[in-house]
């Protein structure tokens, strides 16, 4: 079991509120992402549902026990965190039978657990190595074996895959994601990358300045996001945001349309104008265009094999139930 | 220091420096090897350059020789115990956050700054002495009897006077190595449930093991030579003589210059034995 509730949780560092009062729970078996830029708390927010920080106000309930006063050892929450922090002078075995051996299991349950968790982890053969003599990826599979061997009842992630790289990353997302749905453990995962938080989570909470932004399924933050921010944090590329006369002929102060929901037509269309940068990547291809609505460039999505070129003329003609509208304060007018 | 041009250039530069250590220590070396084999006592006005190694087999085999040996031994132990223990203790201490911390990290510091000769006649004259010293009164306070350390545990009172000088060396050391330890690590360590002796045992420790036994081998090299704080409080007297005092007291008190310069030499070669001993744990430690 899993559940854990923040209820009006708060933190400050001295006079700055990182945390305003904040509600959120979290399902047991649930797998959430915290996604938001660097420095908006998402950090913070983990280290208090782990006991590692004390909140400045509010409860935390881990399945209806209240938990705010807990140590961290005792709310049975397992970490992995960014740096790994395996335990240098140990060996792998050492490392993920540590938390076992503090909490007093008997030596063959721990060896039956460490088989189990090595084996589903790839880690059979490297048992007796130092983390010192592991790849990035091996390190973070001990941290991960580390924590799947106390079987907690929520597992916390802080931007575990941040110091892999990219095509290691991709391949450990699944291997989480497919550990998540063998154990169906909570699961809560911090990143700042948000195709990290759709491909992996069954719910995405967007985080800025510490508020929660929007809380829902990565399509339904895709669909419909609730601001400005979200809509220009979920998605990739960026949703394109433009204001001014463009905005003014659908009712709202801002109007935003994705790269993928730009048609490139013949002739007419809402958007006359010149291609410029191109992105080839084989399946598509992304090209960057300027239009007077918009400051920054403006961008499409083509197909992969699309004869344009740099300089070229073209017409735009966004998709008309795909337009997403802003009122003045940012908020998405339904 | 990759290729075979940077290598050679870096011993081109460090060459000056070689030569005028090695200057400076063979000259002295050589001449205490000379009258190590001269029966050589200027105020009888002997003078026998070669006397083969009769100097050594009396040192050797005076009975001084050995219990001195184990005076060494006991008050190098003993200081190490006490300021690789405190020093641990104290670093971890400066490590917490706390107010003042710069102003207390240098008061830790001012020991180490005190020169040997002053700091043990400090220490023999404000706190040892029975009739005015602070511990006396510290005694009378608590209407016990004043104690007289330096002539009642003389070897521990020296102990405790370089182990209160060589505390600051280790504890800063020790505390530049605590403070490289990842909060991270030690997180981990809390939230897989170890208490806080579990995690000073499991994590502190083996992370400070590469520093401590840097400070054993600094302070070991340097304890061997203690001289002023056993000249100035007990002159060697009440079992503090170690092997440093008594090459000392046969050169200077019984003016046997090739007796002591024996004495120099078999202190050199126990001293270097030790060097090459701690040196290969150093570095082994220093390895992984
Ligand atoms: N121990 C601390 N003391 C003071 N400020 C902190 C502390 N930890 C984090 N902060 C501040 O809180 C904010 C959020 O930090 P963090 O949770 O680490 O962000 P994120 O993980 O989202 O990048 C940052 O502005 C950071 O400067
Ligand atoms: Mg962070």
């Amino acid at each position: 079991m899993g559940r854990i509730t923040l209820d009006k949780v708060q933190k400050k560092f001295r006079d700055v509120e990182v945390i305003p009062p904040l509600d959120l729970t979290v399902e047991d078996g649930e797998f959430v992402v915290f996604v938001g830029p660097s420095g908006c708390g998402k950090s913070t927010l983990l280290r208090l549902i782990a006991g590692l920080e004390d909140v400045s106000g509010g409860e935390i309930r881990i399945d209806g026990k209240p938990a705010t006063d807990l140590p961290p050892a005792k709310r049975g929450l397992a970490m992995v965190f960014q740096s790994y922090a395996l335990y240098p002078h140990m060996s792998v075995r050492k490392n993920i039978a540590f938390p076992m051996k503090m909490a007093g299991m008997d030596q063959a349950e721990q060896d039956r657990r460490i088989a189990k968790a090595a084996e589903a982890l790839n880690l059979t053969d490297y048992l007796d190595r130092r983390p010192g003599q592991l790849s990035g990826g091996q390190r973070q599979r001990v941290a991960i074996g580390r924590a799947i061997v106390r079987e907690p009842a929520a597992f916390l992630f802080d931007e575990p895959l941040s110091n892999l790289d990219a095509a290691l990353r991709v391949g450990m997302r699944m291997e989480i994601s497919e550990l998540h749905s063998t154990l169906k453990t909570t699961m809560i995962y911090v990143t700042h990358d948000q195709v990290e938080a759709m491909t992996m989570a069954d719910k995405i909470v967007v985080l800025r300045a510490g508020n929660i932004e929007q809380v829902g399924s990565p399509l339904e933050l895709y669909r419909a996001p609730r601001n400005t921010f979200v809509a220009g944090f979920i998605g990739s590329p960026k949703m394109n945001l433009m204001h001014g006369a463009a905005a003014a002929r659908h009712d709202a102060t801002t109007i935003g349309i994705r790269p993928e929901h730009l048609d490139v037509v013949e002739t007419g269309g809402t958007f006359t104008c010149k291609v410029g940068v191109s992105e080839h990547l084989g399946s598509d291809t992304f090209f960057h265009v300027h239009i007077p609505e918009m400051d920054e460039p403006m961008t499409v999505r083509a197909g992969g094999e699309v004869g344009l070129r740099h300089g070229d003329t073209i017409h735009l003609e966004p998709q008309a139930d795909k337009i997403h509208r802003f009122d003045a304060r940012g908020l998405r007018i339904a | 220091m990759a290729t075979e041009h940077s290598r050679s250039s870096a011993r081109i530069m460090i060459a000056p420096a070689v030569f005028v250590l090695l200057v400076w220590m063979l000259v002295p070396l050589c001449m205490t090897l000379y009258f190590s084999f001269a029966d050589y006592r200027p105020m009888r006005a002997t003078f026998d350059a070669w006397i083969g190694f009769d100097n050594y087999v009396s040192f050797l085999t005076s009975s001084s020789f050995l219990s001195s040996l184990g005076t060494t031994l006991l008050m190098v132990g003993g200081i190490l115990i006490i300021t690789i223990t405190g020093g641990i203790g104290l670093a971890l201490l400066l490590d917490q956050p706390m107010f003042g911390q710069g102003i207390v990290r240098i008061l830790v510091i001012a020991p180490f700054f005190v020169m040997p000769t002053v700091s043990a006649l400090v220490w023999k004259n404000m706190f040892f002495n029975v009739d005015n010293g602070l511990f006396s009164y510290l005694f009378k306070f608590f209407g016990a009897q004043p104690y007289d350390f330096l002539s009642q545990s003389p070897l521990l009172s020296i102990v405790v006077i370089v182990a209160w000088q060589w505390l600051p060396f280790a504890t800063l050391i020790l505390l530049t190595a605590v403070q490289s330890l990842s909060s991270e690590q030690l997180e981990a360590a809390e939230m897989d449930g170890a208490p806080p002796i579990a995690r000073f045992w499991y994590m502190i420790l083996p992370h400070l093991s590469r520093a401590i036994t840097v400070v054993i081998l600094i302070q070991t090299i340097f304890l061997l030579s203690i001289f002023a704080e056993i000249f100035v409080t007990t002159n060697g007297a009440f079992g503090t003589r170690t092997l440093t005092y008594l090459v000392y007291q046969r050169v200077l008190e019984s003016q046997n210059i090739g007796l002591g310069s024996a004495g120099g030499i078999v202190a050199v070669i126990l001293a270097n034995i030790v060097a090459i001993f701690l040196m290969r744990i150093v570095g082994k430690n220093l390895d992984n």
